[in-house]
């Protein structure tokens, strides 16, 4: 309760002084317009892509994987999930960088004359964070994949479904609200992560969560810095409208 | 054979991602032990010169113990009141739970950015300076609901009969619930703390808006990659990486003794 009880009050005198004037500065101006739509871009291609990359992971995971395995191997797929936040944006940064692993490698193999430039660009970003959410997103799966009841699938197949069809027509849709919870996830915190933004993207873009601490670091405006606050809750709030029909944690 | 025949680009798509998810990680302890300047090949090495850089550097060692003193300090406060918001709940107020509950995990889906600069303009307005204790307690703001949520799980209709048991038989509300219901919860209480000691062990963005002079150890590491790449982080990356993981471990080995029992 106290946690709530903050950020309303808090936004609920600083509104009610500041109201629409800064809310029409906010969707006035180009730059802080554009991040907006930055921030949305990127947030989508990781979600995406995370969940493209995850399923099939998880259904390795939940189906092909010998029951005995599936544990440590679930466990194996999560465990860099603990690697602290700022150090896994560094470390991809040391992997794609001009000198990085990546680039050496290819070079050693005499595919590249010069060094790709992967680091501090939007790909980057979105990088880091596929490789964070991929890992998340797969537990999700997985734990909604493992509670379907096998006899579905079987007496789809009993009566002729073909293998291709069992999947599309009977895992897919009971799997559905495990992608859901970790889509949701995935976007709300890649829409309000400065971080990897910030060390993986290098200053080529801004995104909202970038906009905002230059406002409280560069300028102090407070004010501005919670009009785009609520703009991002308001995006989550409306993404979380559109896919609550499609989560039932209570299955998770 | 013909099963694994059949499988084996699931098997090749699994070893692809676990190469995917391990780069970064692997990349990053290796370099640790890197015998120059620069955290990229050439590997030389090994070597311990950046571990005895690390522990050289007093801020560093510094941030070090702010850090575990505040993920201790905010993570038991937080289990706390997780399990009496979660305990007074199941036992007196069955009728509001459902508002209760949903306020109590609302915080959830709001990203930590906007809570740190929340509690930035409540402590500002408030006249509380920056400090670690603003830091523990936006902490205690963000893992709060976690705690809240792990332990309320493990409330089932056997505790309200073993909560009336013990009434019945003259215990009083405080010993019911210090002496019967937490050691029961030990388990939940237990891996509600482990998660939020490492939630705020790595938590990087309200500790840097809420620290000023004395601050945490990610904070610390972000300032060092202004500096440019050094083996020195991916020595404290690494430390970081193993003591989360030791916790991490600690806390699954609790969940699976905890299940082991129940059978």
């Amino acid at each position: 309760m106290l946690a709530v009880s903050f950020w309303q009050r808090v936004y609920g005198r600083l509104l009610a002084t500041w109201d629409l004037a800064n809310y029409s500065k906010f969707f006035g101006r180009d730059y802080l317009l554009e991040s907006l739509f930055n921030s949305i871009e990127v947030t989508l291609l990781t979600t995406v892509i995370s969940v493209l990359l995850a399923y099939p992971l998880a259904y390795a995971l939940a189906y092909k994987v010998p029951a005995r395995y599936q544990r440590i191997c679930l466990l194996l797929t999560v465990m860099p999930f603990w690697t602290a936040y700022v150090v896994r944006s560094y470390s991809w940064l040391l992997v794609i960088s001009e000198n990085g692993v990546i680039n050496v490698f290819l070079r050693s193999l005499g595919l590249v004359e010069q060094p790709l430039e992967m680091a501090y660009s939007r790909g980057a970003t979105v990088l880091g964070f596929v490789h964070f959410f991929t890992m998340l997103i797969t537990l999700t799966i997985y734990a909604n994949l493992v509670q379907i009841k096998p006899s579905y699938q079987k007496a789809a197949a009993d009566l002729g479904a073909s293998p291709l069809q069992v999947f599309l027509r009977i895992t897919l849709p009971l799997s559905i609200p495990g992608v859901a919870v970790g889509a949701f996830i995935a976007f709300v915190i890649t829409i309000g992560d400065y971080i990897t933004p910030q060390i993986l993207g290098g200053g080529t873009e801004v995104l909202v969560p970038q906009a905002i601490m230059l406002q409280i670091a560069r300028a102090a405006n407070f004010p501005m810095a919670s009009v785009m606050s609520v703009t991002l809750m308001v995006v989550v709030i409306a993404v979380y409208l559109i896919s609550s029909k499609h989560m039932k944690v209570d299955r998770l | 054979m013909s099963s694994w025949l059949k499988n084996s680009p699931f098997f090749a798509y699994l070893a692809l991602a676990l190469v995917f998810i391990y780069l970064p990680v692997a990349v990053l302890v290796i370099f640790s032990f890197q015998d120059g300047v620069l955290p990229v090949p050439p590997f030389n090495g090994p070597s311990l010169q950046w571990y005895e850089k690390m522990f050289e550097n007093e801020r560093l060692v510094d941030s070090l113990f702010n850090s575990v003193a505040v993920a201790m300090l905010s993570s038991a406060v937080a289990t706390l009141l997780g399990f009496l918001a979660a305990y007074g709940m199941a036992q007196r107020m069955p009728r509001f739970a459902g508002g209760i509950r949903f306020v109590l995990m609302a915080p959830l889906t709001v990203s930590y950015l906007i809570i740190g600069i929340g509690l930035l303009i409540s402590l500002n307005i408030l006249g509380f300076s920056k400090s670690l204790l603003a830091v523990g307690l936006g902490h205690v703001v963000i893992n709060l609901p976690l705690c809240f949520a792990i332990i309320h799980s493990q409330f089932g209709d056997h505790i309200k009969n073993i909560d009336s048991a013990a009434r019945d038989l003259g215990a009083s509300d405080f010993q019911t619930m210090v002496r019967v219901i937490a050691p029961i919860m030990k388990p939940a209480l237990f891996v509600a703390f482990c998660l939020s000691a490492t939630l705020s062990w790595d938590e990087f963005i309200i500790a840097f808006l809420l620290s000023r002079f004395e601050v945490t150890l990610p904070v610390i590491i972000f300032e060092m990659l202004r500096a440019g790449l050094t083996p020195e982080v991916n020595a404290a990356g690494t430390v970081v990486f193993a003591i989360s993981f030791g916790a991490v471990s600690l806390a699954a080995a609790a969940i699976m003794i905890g299940t082991r029992t129940k059978k």
